[in-house]
């Protein structure tokens, strides 16, 4: 596949004042409470440690599906994020429940790997039960210009999700460098078949910042403009407390709008985020802030 | 672009709860008077006029309307401050009061903001953001400049005017006064400073905070009244400057009016600004660039972007984003915090803006407005563009004031440059690209004080602000803004 990437324009001051601007507003009562429920159900609730264990993930997974006894109608997380090799754990686990499997795949997360060995890890993330694979592209080859590489190995992993699976990709925009190179990456992603583009693995830093993510949020845009395809999106990486994660949300209400306010396009990477956002609607319920020993740390 | 494809919808489904500054931390009297000589004091006129806020048309408090004794008074108290002390004293000792006016603005710069807001309309945002903070940052550099005349001005003996007469408008009340008064002290001149007649309070809470710092008596007078307070002003014979900041049409009257006396002048005037987009620009920031060029305090910005200029090769496309970004402004209340569009400043204002939106739609320009719910009191008018405007169209000609785009498409780089400065008026402009080269050539050939490349609406007291053409002449702010209140020899 032969294609040009247009370098499409991003001005750096412009996308900071911007992100200025959105993270000014207020939000009270009622709209920070159903910002909050949102929130909650956008959760990828992730665990990518060397040292998981089958128990670890089981009880990630418990945690997925009760998030807090107290208040039984809260909405429940988007997926549980893991490993392939613990695929199958997730999915015996979540089996009774709507809650999804996401599974890294690609050499996660360095993506330093050749494409048969990529193509082996997607493929047996899905047959052992993931619902969504959240890839990482490679950056070296992004680096030196060969963007039709990049292309070409979303565009094989695409292939093996098929249509059932949803292609998370990850950009690792902290080794991007500016954000015109962030641009280009999501229009790459996105032209080769993403169902969502991703900021981060988690490993590195900065991970997910607002204005990365609003870099990518035009990129969908403007592919929307075009074509009137969807595609998701996934910050992920430092998101930990439900005031940032509320700000994201109103990027995405003023940057792509209604559609997108929705588990199914948009989510959180994130591990410790659900406690927070729990503490905030524990207290937009009963008025009071509670310790954090009262919410559960899976 | 296809057609087919769903418009993406921005509200209806997550909305913004109220989100209310409170206004119980004010301290605003009933009335009040006029600050002569360091006292307020009750107008020999007898005369008042309430202050009403636009967004509810309820009497915020009642102002004193100073006519000729009133003036003369004023006048005269300057005068003698300005021979008996003011001009005499060191100049690290004036700058001492310059400051101390500075930290007391940015002390009480809550109260100041909210009275801002329901005195004049804008979004609490916006005052509590830009206006004091802008305020205070004046009197801060103009303090810094007090003490180091000479070394600005070196070896041409810089000497202080004499008694400043300054006339201010109601779009940004203090910060105008702050960018009035604060090179007027820094530079020995004593001050008679007339705010407009809608939007009198927040001088008036200066007046409060000088006289609390302790400037002597009579350095700074504060009057209130309509234009013809301002013209017995402009007419008087002891105010040795008239400073201006208003409509080209009464600063016109103005330079008449002091044509033969020996005043000096500065004029800050209308403006039709152009805000030119090409087609490499980083299109997602400009939208934002242009929205804040038009709509920031409700187009009631004399340098606003009010002309935008589109390269046609992304007209279809900039315009739908334009729309977009459109649908997430917010226009009510202007206390509370999520309030992008405040309310008209005044009545006349707002019939004036829809005088110029019924002659867009006559004279065959295609209007689109926010959709927004319009409170049932007060003054407002939705967020407006105006698209296939020529260049002939009075919309693309005279100054609005209001929250009205006339937008206009270009095909080359001269064509768009002979456009823009295609108007009696040269206050500012803004350019859009991501080339460095073009920046720079426009910058040299739009006829404009400012010109803004990639960003718009941005002030700082470091930078001199000005106009060419009908949009007056002198500079404030910067070291220029110094020279506007000298004598050189």
């Amino acid at each position: 596949m032969i294609k040009e990437f247009k370098n499409i324009r991003v001005d750096k001051l412009g996308i900071e004042d911007r992100i200025n601007r959105i993270t000014k507003r207020s939000l009270k009562r009622e709209s920070k409470l159903k910002g909050l429920e949102m929130i909650l159900s956008m959760i990828d609730l992730t665990t990518l440690e060397g040292m998981d264990t089958v128990k670890k993930v089981e009880q990630l997974c418990y945690k997925a599906t009760h998030l807090h006894n107290q208040f039984p109608n809260l909405p429940r997380v988007a997926a549980v994020c893991v490993y392939p090799n613990m695929v199958r754990i997730a999915s015996n686990s979540l089996k009774e429940s709507d809650v999804l499997v996401a599974s890294v795949a690609t050499a996660f997360p360095s993506g330093n790997a050749t494409l048969q060995i990529k193509i082996n890890d997607t493929k047996e993330a899905i047959e052992n039960g993931a619902n969504e694979v959240d890839m990482v592209i490679s950056r070296g080859k992004f680096h030196s210009g060969e963007y039709n590489y990049v292309f070409d190995e979303i565009a094989a992993i695409k292939d093996v999700c098929g249509e059932n699976s949803r292609l998370k990709v990850i950009l690792e925009t902290g080794e991007l460098g500016d954000y015109d190179h962030i641009r280009m990456a999501s229009e790459i992603a996105i032209n080769a078949g993403a169902d969502f583009i991703k900021t981060s693995t988690g490993k590195i830093s900065p991970a997910a910042t607002l204005p990365i993510t609003l870099v990518m949020l035009e990129a969908i845009k403007d592919h929307y403009y075009n074509t009137g395809k969807m595609v998701g999106m996934k910050p992920a990486g430092g998101i930990s407390n439900a005031k940032l994660a509320l700000q994201y949300l109103m990027l995405v209400k003023e940057t792509l709008g209604n559609l997108w306010l929705d588990k199914h396009w948009f989510r959180f990477g994130a591990s410790s985020l659900a406690n927070d956002v729990l503490m905030q609607i524990a207290k937009q319920k009963t008025g009071f802030y509670q310790s954090n020993n009262y919410f559960s740390k899976d | 672009m296809s057609s087919t494809i769903q418009p993406l919808e921005f509200n209806g489904n997550w909305e913004l709860s109220p989100s209310l500054e409170s206004t119980d931390h004010l301290s605003l009297k009933n009335q009040y008077g006029l600050f002569i000589n360091g006292k307020f004091v009750k107008p020999l006129s007898k005369k008042l006029f309430p202050t009403i806020n636009p967004s509810n048309e309820a009497t915020i408090a009642m102002i004193a309307e100073a006519e000729e004794k009133d003036v003369n008074l004023a006048v005269k108290s300057a005068r003698v401050a300005y021979d008996g002390h003011w001009s005499k004293m060191p100049n690290k000792e004036r700058a001492k009061y310059i400051y101390r006016i500075a930290r007391m603005i940015q002390e009480k710069s809550k109260e100041l903001s909210v009275i801002e807001t329901i005195d004049g309309g804008k979004p609490i945002r916006e005052s509590r953001d830009i206006d004091i903070p802008l305020a205070a940052a004046h009197f801060y550099y103009y303090a810094g400049w007090a003490d180091k005349l000479k070394y600005a001005f070196p070896i041409a003996n810089p000497k202080p005017v004499g008694v400043a007469g300054q006339i201010i408008p109601w779009n940004f009340p203090l910060m105008m006064a702050a960018w009035k008064i604060a090179p007027a002290l820094a530079t020995g001149n004593t001050v008679v400073l007339k705010p407009a007649e809608s939007t009198s309070l927040t001088a008036l809470k200066l007046a409060e905070i000088i006289q609390e710092a302790d400037l002597p008596p009579g350095v700074v007078n504060i009057i209130t009244g309509p234009g013809t307070t301002g013209n017995l002003m402009v007419n008087h014979p002891k105010i040795d400057k008239i400073a201006f900041t208003g409509s080209t049409a009464v600063g016109k009257s103005i330079m008449k009016n002091i044509a033969g006396s020996n005043k000096k002048s500065t004029m800050e005037l209308g403006g039709k600004a152009a805000n030119i987009v090409f087609e490499d620009a980083p299109l997602d920031q400009a939208v934002e660039g242009v929205i804040n060029g038009i709509y920031f305090n409700q187009g009631h910005v004399c340098c606003a972007g009010s002309r935008l200029f589109i390269q046609e090769s992304i007209y279809d496309l900039f315009i739908r984003k334009l729309k977009d970004r459109m649908q997430s402004l917010i226009l009510g209340n202007p206390l509370d915090k999520n309030t992008d569009i405040g309310a008209i400043n005044s009545h006349n204002q707002l019939s004036s803006i829809n005088k110029y939106i019924d002659i867009g739609k006559k004279e065959g320009a295609e209007i689109f407005q926010l959709n927004c719910e319009i409170p049932s009191k007060g003054y407002w008018c939705a967020p407006t563009l105006f698209t296939n405007v020529s260049q002939s169209h009075a919309i693309a000609r005279e100054e609005i004031f209001g929250p009205v785009l006339a937008i206009q498409t270009f095909r080359t780089t001269n064509e768009v440059i002979n456009k823009a400065n295609n108007t009696p008026y040269g206050l500012s402009a803004g350019v859009w690209t991501d080339k460095g080269s073009k920046v720079f050539n426009l910058t040299s050939k739009l006829n404009a004080g400012v010109v803004w490349a990639n960003t718009y609406n941005k002030f700082d007291p470091t930078s001199p602000f000005g106009g060419y053409k009908e949009s007056g002449h002198g500079r404030e702010g910067g070291l220029h803004g110094l020279e506007a209140y000298l004598n050189l020899s």
